[in-house]
């Protein structure tokens, strides 16, 4: 049985919760998988600790919320402090290095990736933050197929900006490798 | 034309079930988190020919989609609690002229401004109380993404065919996940008009009780003139003081609900087969509480789930009969204990019925309802 909980945090207005519903999408429609996207935000539009957790499965989803996370994207230290308790002993914490520097090490296989300034740097745009997350996400979890991800990125970005994000999410799976996560081949169809 | 699967956000497919069930009118005033019915609805209905309006504050939308039900068209608003309690005076007008209409409350934390982006269960009790005077009302509390889109046509229906407002609750956690779901055909599902009269229109009386416990009900500007009155009235809707009518008006009332309780109670019953302990629970901490008896059971802990759908009315029998078989009701719920008192009425001693309310907008999580039930077994 597959079974896999996902949190991603950050603070509103980076994106978080948009790119739980991708990664659902991709889940859900493209690899015909069961998925909950299930997002938790505050009162102010920017600014406040957000999540998004998403639980993907080979069967029906019961009960929406993470209760034993396997894998937590920070990109906010604030987020990574308010929202990482509920992840598995030994389970990934990816951060955004420049963003999150406190983790427990301990604890959690800590995974860095200075992924906005990846995004400024290689990109241009800090938007395809996301993007990236989630291509890395994919790359190191393989929790859904790497098709299916392209496929919900495209489906989702604005027009003008299928190219720059399918870019952007490659750039992710390119980071995930360099982690030692082996990538499935990028698909051409979905480019 | 067969539909794809598609991610769906609860709210959403609150919105586009409506439509679906033959909505055509909505009427309301943004509060989280309910929000995103109303825009979906502000983007759906004009392409269906509906109406959309978003009114100037809660009171009047609810007014305004009594007055769209009574011209003859299927009209629904949304809210949350502090929305919930204006809407509360024209609610209990609805119930009194009996007139079709759908309520959406997407329950958020309270009292007054509370909580508002995040869930509570703290509505139940205002969904059955929350007007004034005696009254009869549905409330209906789904958990998964299927039984919110068959919750919301059935809304419709069951407010359609009795002439009653129904209240569909919902809370921040379902309002706003995704989750995957193929709409079906309209083939597939069954929509429920209200009764028009068939008698010519100097006839026709809007609460004659020869017409059967729901008269049928003319749309205005169908060439039957009637009135409408909060007041307790006669069969032709005017104000009344005579003791005998109003009783039995009131009791036709009650009667409504009563005669359809095959058609109004669902719910969903797991591994209660054999279980010495109960968990009643409904809404998202309904499948919080279906997973921690996955979990009792793999335990080997007799345990099962009775997760009601229709909240109001509540159940009776069904719960009664729980409550001679298991030796513990355990009631978790998101608020300090108001379904359980309803629980604990109806169990009226035969088991040890035991609370487990949490505020503050964090759920009950699976974990803490086995822990819970480990403590009673």
């Amino acid at each position: 049985m597959k079974h896999y909980e996902l949190r991603f945090g950050g603070v509103g207005g980076q994106g978080v919760i948009l790119a739980g519903a991708i990664l659902a999408e991709a889940a859900v429609i493209y690899d015909g998988l069961y998925a909950v996207q299930s997002p938790t935000y505050t009162a102010q539009v920017r600014g406040g600790a957000t999540k998004v957790d998403v639980i993907i499965s080979d069967r029906p989803v019961i009960y929406p919320r993470a209760t034993e996370i396997d894998f937590f994207l920070a990109l906010a230290q604030r987020s990574y402090d308010v929202f990482h308790h509920q992840l598995k002993d030994g389970g990934i914490v990816l951060v955004d290095e420049t963003l999150v520097t406190r983790v427990d090490e301990d604890r959690y296989r800590v995974l860095r990736v200075p992924i906005t300034d990846l995004a400024e740097r290689e990109i241009g745009r800090v938007v395809v933050v996301n993007a990236i997350s989630l291509g890395l996400t994919v790359g190191i979890t393989g929790v859904v197929s790497r098709r299916a991800i392209e496929q919900a990125v495209a489906a989702r970005a604005p027009k003008g900006t299928v190219d720059m994000n399918l870019k952007a999410l490659n750039l992710g799976f390119e980071q995930a490798a360099r982690l030692g996560f082996p990538v499935e081949e990028r698909t051409e169809e979905a480019v | 034309m067969a539909k794809e699967v598609r991610l769906w956000e609860g709210n959403h497919l609150v919105a586009e079930a409506a439509i679906l069930a033959g909505c055509r009118f909505f009427a309301g005033y943004p509060i989280t988190p309910s929000s995103e019915i109303a825009e979906y609805m502000a983007v759906r209905l004009p392409q269906v020919g509906g109406t959309f309006i978003q009114m100037e504050d809660e009171i009047a939308s609810m007014g305004a989609i009594i007055g769209a039900s009574l011209a003859g068209v299927k009209s629904m608003t949304a809210t949350s609690g502090p929305g919930f309690s204006l809407k509360q005076e024209n609610l209990g007008y609805a119930c009194m002229a009996e007139i079709p209409v759908v309520v959406v409350d997407v329950m958020r934390g309270g009292p007054s401004t509370g909580l508002p982006t995040h869930p509570s269960q703290m509505d139940v009790m205002q969904a059955r109380w929350g007007t004034h005077g005696d009254h009869w009302i549905i409330a209906l509390a789904p958990a998964f993404i299927h039984e919110i889109f068959w919750a919301t046509v059935r809304a419709f229906n069951l407010s359609e065919k009795l002439r009653i407002p129904v209240i569909l609750l919902l809370d921040e956690i379902l309002a706003h996940m995704h989750e995957g779901f193929r709409l079906p055909d309209s083939s597939e599902i069954e929509i429920v008009d209200r009764a028009k009269p068939t008698v010519p229109p100097d006839r026709y009386f809007p609460y004659d009780e020869s017409q059967g416990d729901v008269p049928p009900l003319a749309a205005f500007f169908s060439g039957y003139r009637f009135n409408i009155t909060g007041l307790n009235h006669d069969k032709s809707g005017f104000p009344t003081t005579n003791p005998e009518i109003i009783q039995r008006d009131m009791e036709r009332q009650r009667r409504k609900i009563e005669r359809h309780l095959d058609e109004i109670l669902w719910w969903d019953e797991h591994e209660l087969e054999g279980a010495e302990l109960a968990v009643i629970a409904y809404g998202s901490i309904g499948r919080s509480a279906h997973a921690a008896v996955d979990r009792a059971r793999a335990l080997g802990i007799r345990a099962g789930l009775f997760r009601p759908i229709t909240l109001w009315p509540f159940p009776e029998k069904r719960v009664a009969a729980l409550a001679e078989q298991v030796r513990t009701i355990l009631v978790p719920e998101m608020n300090m204990g108001q379904l359980v008192l309803e629980v604990e009425r109806v169990a009226a001693g035969r088991c040890d019925v035991v609370p487990l309310g949490k505020v503050g907008g964090i759920p009950i999580d699976p974990p803490e309802i086995l822990e819970a039930i480990k403590a009673r077994v």
